[in-house]
């Protein structure tokens, strides 16, 4: 590796790594809260059977997974000002990736909720306690518990796929190497540059998530 | 103090209850008896509204209910002065013996935290669970897990606890522990509704026997002319089949 190239990842390096913690965490971070609020009510209007909502919900679901997420970001960002609705590039990003996100993560939810048995519903219900009362008590913490590790995997790959916001002119990571790119052209370097800083942000989560499975563990049952 | 009447039930082309009716009154030990299939359970789920029966009425305290169309206030009022013990305990996995057994007292009946816990401690104590008060479920044995579920059906301070097979999915040396417990309360005076295969807990603990097949009530009598001088062919044919059931076990 050539000396010019070295400085250049030196000196580029904090210029990569400022957006993606002004830029990419945040963006992440805001709109994976959003989806887990639409994921959370989601899944428990199709748990509950709610007739019109349930069907609602399975459309939202079926037309956010069936369309790529870059489309969606055109479709929002370059599309929506042709009626009128014209959007800021993050605020933009935040809503395609929550909605996007919240798809999926209706879909775990969903999952979670029916795996905890049918039983503590029918308890709960024994020992005088409402629908409501049971969900928050007892169904919610035991689907949530379920649900950490493959929601773990979806806020990962959310982290990865801001990338794409870059297309809507988002100046996150992504799109701040490719402007350094742009003046040193050394393609090679500084895109895997860029794909370690990933890389440690996947890390520190992956950590976190394994804090967190472990915090979960309580009620007992350890497995392993 | 519970009257059940002409309870239906049916499950797609199977008729699980047919006009079922079943009598407690206060301070009764009623056991119900019967091979696999025949609706017991299902009565008792009719009993609690844990099944819809397709028609049927029930008294209890003197309160009428529709059995297939109670409203949710009905029901409701209805499970605050009754109990459900299941055949695989059902406690709340998320939660400790102790806060199972005070989870319908202060989530659902309002009552203060100190004061839950301090009945939640007694009823532990009284299934012989003191020392597990901190234990979450799946750290507990299947007979201290339906001790615990006893002793949270008894910390509402229900007028009946309906038991659904209570030792059924115990090993047979955790039985024992369960029955004593249950005997105990009989002793106390409690009203119970015991859908069990345990022959010699009817035969000793309960008053009133109802031996059903095939979703019909063949005989109801007191446990005593029930054992001794069983009236329907069917039921002596089931008592001596259990009979040498436990005749080949102990041999």
């Amino acid at each position: 590796m050539s000396e010019r190239v070295l400085r250049i990842l030196v000196d580029s390096f904090g210029k990569i790594l400022l957006p993606g913690l002004m830029t990419t965490i945040p963006l992440t971070v805001i709109s994976f809260c959003l989806a887990m609020i639409i994921a959370v009510v989601v899944a428990m209007v199709q748990f509950a059977n709610i007739r019109v909502l349930k069907q609602i919900c399975r459309f939202y679901i079926w037309v956010i997974r069936g369309t790529p997420l870059l489309v969606q970001l055109f479709v929002v960002f370059y599309g929506l000002p042709g009626v009128g609705i014209i959007l800021d590039p993050f605020p933009a990003a935040v809503l395609v990736f929550s909605i996007n996100e919240g798809a999926y993560c209706a879909e775990t939810m969903r999952a979670a909720l029916e795996s905890v048995p049918a039983g503590q519903m029918e308890a709960g219900y024994c020992v005088g306690m409402s629908y409501l009362q049971i969900m928050r008590r007892i169904v919610m913490p035991q689907a949530l518990r379920t649900a950490f590790p493959p929601l773990s995997n979806s806020l990962i790959s959310m982290v990865k796929d801001t990338s794409l916001a870059a297309n809507i002119t988002v100046t996150e990571m992504f799109m701040a190497t490719q402007r350094i790119n742009a003046i040193y052209y050394e393609p090679l370097a500084l895109y895997c540059e860029v794909a370690v800083i990933y890389l440690i942000f996947s890390t520190v989560l992956t950590r976190l998530q394994r804090v967190g499975e472990k915090r979960l563990g309580a009620y007992g049952a350890r497995k392993g | 103090m519970l009257e059940v009447q002409n309870v239906c039930k049916r499950f797609g082309d199977l008729q699980v209850l047919k006009d079922v009716n079943l009598s407690v009154d206060k301070g009764d030990v009623v056991a119900v008896l019967g091979p696999s299939g025949s609706g017991k359970t299902t009565l008792l789920r009719c009993v609690n509204f844990l099944e819809t029966a397709d028609s049927g009425t029930m008294v209890f305290d003197g309160e009428r209910f529709d059995l297939h169309a109670a409203s949710r206030m009905d029901i409701a009022r209805l499970r605050r002065k009754t109990a459900f013990v299941f055949q695989n305990y059902n406690l709340f996995l998320n939660k400790t013996a102790l806060q199972n057994v005070t989870e319908g007292l202060t989530v659902a009946r309002k009552m203060p935290k100190e004061q839950a816990i301090d009945i939640g401690r007694k009823m532990l104590e009284k299934v012989g669970l003191s020392d597990r008060a901190g234990h979450y479920p799946s750290q507990l044995s299947g007979g201290q897990q339906q001790r615990v579920a006893i002793a949270r059906a008894l910390a509402t301070d229900p007028e009946i606890i309906l038991f659904d097979e209570p030792t059924s999915a115990l090993d047979p040396e955790l039985i024992g522990e369960v029955l004593a417990v249950m005997r105990q309360l009989a002793r106390d005076g409690m009203t119970m509704l015991v859908v069990t295969h345990e022959l010699s807990f009817a035969r000793g603990v309960s008053n009133k026997v109802i031996f059903m097949e095939d979703g019909a009530v063949v005989e109801a009598a007191d446990s005593k002319a029930f054992f001794e001088h069983p009236k329907e062919e069917r039921t002596r044919a089931f008592l001596r089949t259990i009979d040498r059931r436990v005749d080949a076990q102990e041999a």
